[in-house]
């Protein structure tokens, strides 16, 4: 890599960037030790909604950390040397956003101060104790990833140690997807289709988070991505929004014809409130077909920024999802007795209402924060920039469409 | 893990648990009741029927029982919010319209879906099939109240004061009905069988044949709460 020493003026935007992240950070880890002093009490979580704003945040970073890894699989495990130029970049994002989610995981736990019992106790029938191994080691490969890959001793090793990452993030994905599918009482989370459509949701999310670092990086060095590449990875974006939106339909037409969920499906998409307009409006039209058309509309898709636009509109509409299938879930009353109305003081049989509080929304964006700042400074500092060899591409058939 | 594996294991958490569960626990050697020092048998399982026919629509005795045993008197300004370890269900069934009323806590699932999330091994069950919640291994994730299918785990959201020295709780963790372990390994029944003024709930062993509850349980029609899950509770009712 041809080094070019940064400018004055670049190196003040820097440590100001650095500084932003910082200074999220900073109030995140406040918001916790705020939760964390005063109890529970501070949130809008309860004993009915007990997952809230801060699990929406931290299984965003998670799935989107596993699944901007698919960047580099398609460089190094199936050879494709546009993506391969990429792989340092989806390795170091991965770690960060990995790390960011499961800061928030951590510190929104009732007892934050017991790390050490959540590392050494160990439960091996549950799928929260396989996480705490699967976690750990998908940091440790993707830092070993890094490291063949920069190290150039070490570069005949990348394409293993690349296929080993590659496996350890489907195993991620399907295990954050299981935490969910292990829940047999609740209507929300009984589907077998949960574990392929995290795992694909990881891909469309990663790949939304990529796009868009990948062109601040370039703004930030006064380059712009080459039109052939923005085509290839804007093509394989779309089709993993399409896919996503695949396996969300099927999740909901299953619930309603085979589980008979008919009561659950009405509530998410018809008269529950905030749910409906978050999946149809939020999901469904900013998340899904926005972008789509954006991407693929001949006169939206050539439109400068209209990629980015549409990644941001993923993520928008990954949090919108997330939040109608884990607050949602939990909102929909519990049926203890199928088929009879229920009441009781412990609010039995009644739709719950849930209103995140500051200090979560505040514990999850310092979740971004953390991946933010990892990312900035993990870039300038290792150089990380995609440098594009047309000629070299053009050469491997890799960005002829 | 195996069947074997998974009974060691909750045997070994069993002896484990109760001595960090109920520190300061004086075991008295009652009838029935389990020596100090020798863990909890396999050969009992506790159990408890509750003959809703005679539950009361209206009555909290055993809820306001069960608060002053175990102490949880704290004031919480959410409902939502406050720990319920065993509520009264008011049900209606909308085909025929009759009425039911009936106490809800944990139901001591045999194959606890709560013991099985929890990542830290703090939910578990002992070898007599009281599930409880060890809270100086809990972190407080509230996986095990996602995974429970009858609400009956709470969260303590705020600072506790004035507990039982008995039963320990603490902010940041999660807990739920312990059958009131530690009277039953005093040889005692728990406090909300003992308040029930219509005496519609009768503790036991239901390994036992000749007690009461399994004699019961043998003769009439009783029926375990969402039976489809397989989970064996050792609560049963009756008259649902
Ligand atoms: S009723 Fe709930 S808390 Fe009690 S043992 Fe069963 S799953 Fe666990
Ligand atoms: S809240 Fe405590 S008991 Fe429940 S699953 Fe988590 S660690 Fe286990």
């Amino acid at each position: 890599m041809s080094l070019v020493p940064f400018s004055r003026r670049e190196e003040t935007l820097f440590y100001m960037v650095a500084g932003f992240g910082a200074a999220i950070v900073a109030i995140g880890l406040a918001a916790a030790l705020y939760m964390e002093h005063s109890g529970h009490v501070v949130t809008g979580m309860n004993n009915q909604i007990v997952w809230g704003l801060p699990h929406v945040f931290a299984i965003f970073l998670i799935v989107a950390a596993s699944g901007v890894l698919n960047v580099a699989s398609i460089g190094s495990v199936f050879g494709k040397v546009l993506y391969k130029k990429r792989a340092p970049l989806s390795g170091l994002l991965c770690i960060a956003m990995l790390a960011g989610g499961l800061a928030v995981i951590m510190l929104d736990l009732g007892r934050a101060d017991r790390l050490v019992v959540a590392m050494t106790h160990f439960n091996p029938t549950s799928v929260f104790g396989w996480n705490v191994i699967l976690y750990p080691g998908m940091f440790g490969i993707v830092a070993v990833y890094l490291w063949t890959m920069m190290e150039r001793r070490m570069n005949p090793w990348s394409k293993p140690v690349g296929f080993a990452a590659f496996i350890w993030r489907l195993l991620l994905t399907t295990g954050t997807g299981s935490i969910f599918g292990f829940l047999v009482a609740r209507q929300a989370y009984q589907s077998a289709v949960l574990a392929p459509m995290f795992i694909i949701m990881s891909f469309a999310w990663g790949l939304a988070v990529f796009m868009i670092v990948q062109r601040v990086m370039f703004a930030w060095n006064a380059m712009t991505v080459a039109p052939a590449i923005r085509n290839r990875m804007k093509n394989l974006l779309g089709v993993f929004v399409a896919a996503v939106f695949y396996f969300v339909a099927v999740y909901h037409l299953t619930n309603l014809y085979f589980a008979k969920q008919v009561a659950f499906e009405r509530f998410i998409l018809l008269d529950g409130g905030i749910f409906p307009v978050l999946f149809w409006g939020g999901w469904l039209f900013l998340g899904t077909i926005l972008p789509l058309l954006l991407l693929y509309l001949p006169g939206l898709s050539a439109m400068c920024g209209s990629v980015a636009i549409a990644s941001g509109l993923v993520i928008l509409g990954a949090f919108c999802q997330l939040y109608v299938f884990i607050i949602g879930g939990q909102a929909f009353p519990l049926e203890i007795f199928p088929g009879m109305e229920m009441s009781s003081s412990f609010f039995d049989g009644r739709v719950d209402t849930y209103t995140p509080s500051w200090p979560e929304f505040i514990l999850g964006l310092g979740g971004i924060g953390i991946a933010f700042t990892m990312t900035a400074i993990g870039v300038r500092v290792l150089r990380f920039l995609p440098e594009d060899d047309l000629t070299h591409l053009e050469a491997a058939g890799n960005v002829t469409d | 893990m195996s069947n074997n594996d998974r009974r060691g294991f909750l045997a070994a958490s069993a002896g484990l648990g109760l001595v960090a569960i109920a520190p300061g626990v004086h075991l008295m050697q009652v009838a029935q009741a389990r020596p100090a020092g020798e863990p909890a048998s396999k050969l009992q399982r506790w159990g408890m029927l509750v003959d809703t026919a005679k539950c009361a629509t209206g009555c909290d005795a055993c809820v306001s029982a069960c608060a002053t045993e175990n102490g949880i008197n704290e004031k919480v300004a959410d409902p939502r919010q406050a720990a319920q370890w065993i509520r009264k269900i008011d049900l209606k069934d909308p085909k025929n319209g009759r009425q039911h009323s009936l106490p809800m806590m944990c139901q001591h699932c045999a194959e606890p879906p709560c013991v099985d999330v929890c990542p830290t091994g703090a939910s578990m069950k002992r070898a007599d099939g009281i599930v409880l919640v060890d809270r100086h291994i809990c972190i407080g994730c509230r996986y095990c109240m996602m995974a429970c299918p009858y609400k009956a785990r709470s969260f303590v959201h705020q600072p506790l004061t004035q507990q039982n020295p008995e039963v320990p709780r603490g902010l940041g963790c999660v807990e739920s009905c312990t059958l009131c372990v530690h009277r039953v390994d005093k040889g005692q029944k728990p406090a909300c069988v003992e308040a029930c003024p219509e005496g519609a709930m009768v503790f036991g062993d239901l390994e036992d044949p000749n007690s009461d509850i399994a004699r019961r349980i043998a003769q009439t029609a009783t029926t375990q709460v969402r039976a489809d899950l397989k989970l064996n509770t050792g609560v049963r009712y009756q008259g649902i």
